[in-house]
């Protein structure tokens, strides 16, 4: 009898060694400067004197393995089969011969792939699934990422913003795409509660969990028809669909209501100023595919009003600090909305508590 | 050839620069019919304005209790293709350096047992592949194991955890990001495989304060590199920037935080005690200045998204740590695990580390852990005077 073959487990991922270029495993730790050649392309001089030459491709983020082949034959080509994905889903080509640079820009141009993102451009966005694969969706997150980049596109491929600018997409407050610390923030919302199904709850939930699950408390067990099962007291509830992610019985999604917010001011650098959270600019947006012209038009108006304002370094945030949150609000054609002023906990942290006011 | 479904909407996002994401399901549903319905279904979404997945569903690899999501369609009579489509979350390797050879065999398997679609990658950092099968996860399991890969995390685990460039290819890593990522993933397998936390716990490994990863709004553990000693300074280099057109005294001296700047026009002064190491000049000025070379890092806790109690961004734990070496290595695993221990004990169901602490407060979380509080933890000391004084000692004295 054939011995069966023993089932492999636990082995984690590859030794990333395995994977780095010659001149990488030479230079390890000991680079000594980088400059930025043009957008899109940057070398990194080692203390050997070693030079490696990066070239950064947009990528889809969804891509099929017909595309990655094509990138992997474009990679044995003129990086000698050596490349690198970057945390904001862009591709980089690791290069030691800087005469395969403009073939290889040459090539990528070809299938689709423009360079840049580099420097003081807008770098991709990094996002979630959406509707193409999640449950919990308030909006696609593929097409509204698609929309926004073809709109700010020039910003990607040149460098002629005062700083860096980061946008993230997240299609729910789940924020799998943890949205919550970027220059421009497009979270996707509920705006409605749950429509509660009664009749179901006790059977797919546990009702202390979905109590439990509610950060307001607005969720509360109560008997309908000799049914164990749940309520939501409306006035109570901020449409987080917490209660739904532990729950199937506390739908949320709507055709109607669910959208769009846009969020600002956020970084995750501590680069002159700490680390802050965005601030909510645009309450709703709504849903309007395919291409969300709402979303885009408010997105790269922002992108313009901070690019011909904003002093050379200064990230969105800092920029609005400089200048007041009103004369941002103002200058952005924004109106200020209650939904603008935060209640939830340590709210009052966030009311103006000085004089320094502009005109 | 089979027939693409009509897809009005989406056809319009295969026009414009930007790389299109309808194009690459369109030519994954050339040779998959499950990707066809992906079309059908997206197609559908985008006139009704609403997603058509059903909430989640339980399914995986043998021993495995986390990396694989289920996801089935709401409409399966209509998209037979995907009445199963779930989500497998591949282990990345470090720094998400690949090989054209690694990337071949995973599109070779992925072609073999699934939809042929991807995410490279998720925001958490895995190689995404998107949509298979119940019957296809064994199989799907064996092929990434023989090629060297395994599956990531999901659910209440150890989540993947990832790391910046580092020294691979970067001259501001303060220690070695790729290494650590590597270690603390091999080290925390079953960790990471089978849930047993009260809620997920992620670590992301940034090599220098500008924090590439994103690693203090985005994990649990941020562990992100620093210096201590001074700033390394190439004063020929600087005055080249400034004769090259960079404004010193403005964009320099005048963003630095600490005001620890001079310039007099030929020679840039660094009051290093009051350096407050956020990167900016270097940043700035890459030829001229580096960080220091007594590296290390600052260990950060509790950041997280918005969901249950709020957003939070990690705070300081331990201002400066070495990791250079096994015991050093060591020293950090002992804290992690004093954390897992305490929070596992007594976190609520769902709730992060950093929840757990705004709960419990800082103070009882460092006793619990064994830490000593020091200044470099808060922003400021409290300014409520209600305080919990130690009392202890008075009724052992009354005695």
């Amino acid at each position: 009898m054939a011995e069966a073959t023993k089932r492999v487990t636990d082995i984690g991922p590859p030794h990333y060694e395995k994977f780095l270029p010659e001149i990488i495993k030479k230079n390890y730790g000991t680079w000594k400067y980088h400059e930025v050649l043009k957008p899109g392309v940057m070398v990194h001089v080692g203390e050997s004197g070693d030079k490696l030459f990066t070239v950064r491709a947009a990528g889809a983020r969804l891509m099929s393995i017909y595309r990655i082949r094509e990138i992997a034959d474009l990679a044995d080509k003129y990086s000698g089969g050596h490349l690198r994905f970057t945390s904001r889903h862009n591709i980089e080509f690791l290069l030691t011969d800087s005469a395969n640079i403009e073939p290889l820009i040459a090539g990528l141009k070809e299938i689709g792939h423009p360079i840049g993102g580099i420097g003081n451009s807008i770098s991709s966005i990094v996002h979630t699934q959406g509707w193409i694969h999640c449950h919990s969706a308030a909006t696609d997150a593929s097409g509204v990422v698609k929309a926004v980049m073809d709109e700010v596109f020039p910003h990607f491929e040149k460098m002629d913003l005062p700083g860096k600018l980061r946008i993230a997409l997240a299609c729910c407050l789940n924020m799998c795409g943890a949205v919550h610390c970027s220059d421009i923030a497009i979270l996707g919302v509920h705006t409605r509660p749950p429509k509660t199904d009664f009749a179901t709850v006790n059977k797919v939930c546990e009702i202390p969990n979905v109590v439990a699950s509610c950060p307001t408390a607005a969720i509360r067990p109560v008997t309908a028809d000799g049914n164990r099962t749940v309520e939501v007291i409306e006035e109570q509830c901020m449409f987080c669909a917490n209660c739904f992610t532990v729950c199937p019985a506390m739908p949320m999604n709507d055709p109607d209501t669910d959208g769009i917010s846009i969020w600002v001011g956020g970084k995750v650098s501590n680069a002159r100023t700490e680390p802050q959270f965005s601030k909510l600019a645009i309450p709703f947006l709504p849903n309007n595919p395919p291409r969300w012209p709402e979303v885009t038009s408010a997105v790269s108006n922002l992108v313009e009003l901070w690019a011909a304002n904003a002093r050379p370094f200064e990230r969105m945030g800092e920029w609005i600090d400089r200048i007041t949150w009103p004369r941002f609000f103002k200058m952005a054609g924004l109106e200020f909305h209650p939904e603008h002023i935060d209640d939830f906990k340590h709210a009052g942290l966030t009311y103006k508590r000085s004089m320094h006011l502009v005109r | 050839m089979a027939e693409l479904p009509a897809t009005p909407l989406l056809d319009d996002l295969e026009k414009g620069p930007w790389p299109s994401f309808v194009t690459e399901i369109k030519n994954a549903a050339l040779h998959k019919d499950s990707c066809k319905d992906l079309l059908g279904q997206l197609e559908r979404s985008y006139r009704e304005k609403i997603g058509h997945w059903k909430h989640g569903g339980i399914v995986g690899v043998l021993g495995y209790g986390g990396g694989v999501i289920g996801r089935y369609s709401d409409l399966p009579k209509e998209f037979p293709g995907i009445a199963h489509f779930h989500t497998l979350r591949i282990n990345q390797p470090s720094g998400w350096f690949y090989t054209s050879k690694a990337l071949r065999d995973i599109c070779d398997l992925w072609e073999e047992h699934g939809s042929g679609l991807t995410n490279m990658h998720g925001s958490t950092g895995d190689i995404i592949l998107l949509g298979t099968t119940t019957d296809e996860l064994e199989p799907t399991f064996k092929a990434l194991t023989d090629v060297g890969f395994d599956i990531g995390g999901s659910g209440s685990d150890v989540r993947t955890p990832s790391c910046c460039v580092g020294p691979a290819r970067c001259e501001w890593a303060c220690y070695d990001t790729l290494k650590v990522c590597y270690q603390l993933t091999m080290d925390y397998q079953d960790e990471i495989h089978r849930p047993m936390f009260p809620y997920k716990f992620k670590f992301k490994m940034s090599g220098c304060p500008n924090d590439c990863v994103a690693s203090i709004a985005r994990s649990d553990m941020s562990i992100i590199g620093t210096w201590r000693d001074d700033i390394q300074q190439d004063d020929a280099a600087v005055k080249e920037y400034a004769d090259k057109g960079l404004n010193i005294q403005r964009d320099v001296v005048g963003n630095c935080p600490g005001q620890c700047m001079e310039w007099d026009g030929e020679k840039l002064t660094i009051d290093n005690d009051l350096c407050r190491r956020c990167m900016h000049c270097i940043n700035a000025m890459p030829k001229a200045l580096a960080p220091g070379k007594d590296r290390g890092a600052t260990i950060l806790l509790g950041s997280k998204a918005p969901i249950v109690e709020g957003a939070l961004l990690s705070s300081v734990l331990i201002p400066f740590l070495k990791i250079d070496n096994e015991e050093d290595f060591k020293d950090l695993q002992a804290l992690v695990e004093e954390i897992w221990e305490v929070w596992g004990e007594e976190g609520k169901n769902r709730e992060r580390v950093g929840e757990f602490i705004q709960r419990v407060g800082m103070a009882n979380f460092l006793e619990a852990i064994g830490l000593e509080p020091v200044a470099e933890m808060v922003a400021h000391p409290r300014e409520n005077p209600y305080v919990f004084y130690n009392q202890g000692d008075d009724e052992e004295e009354d005695k």
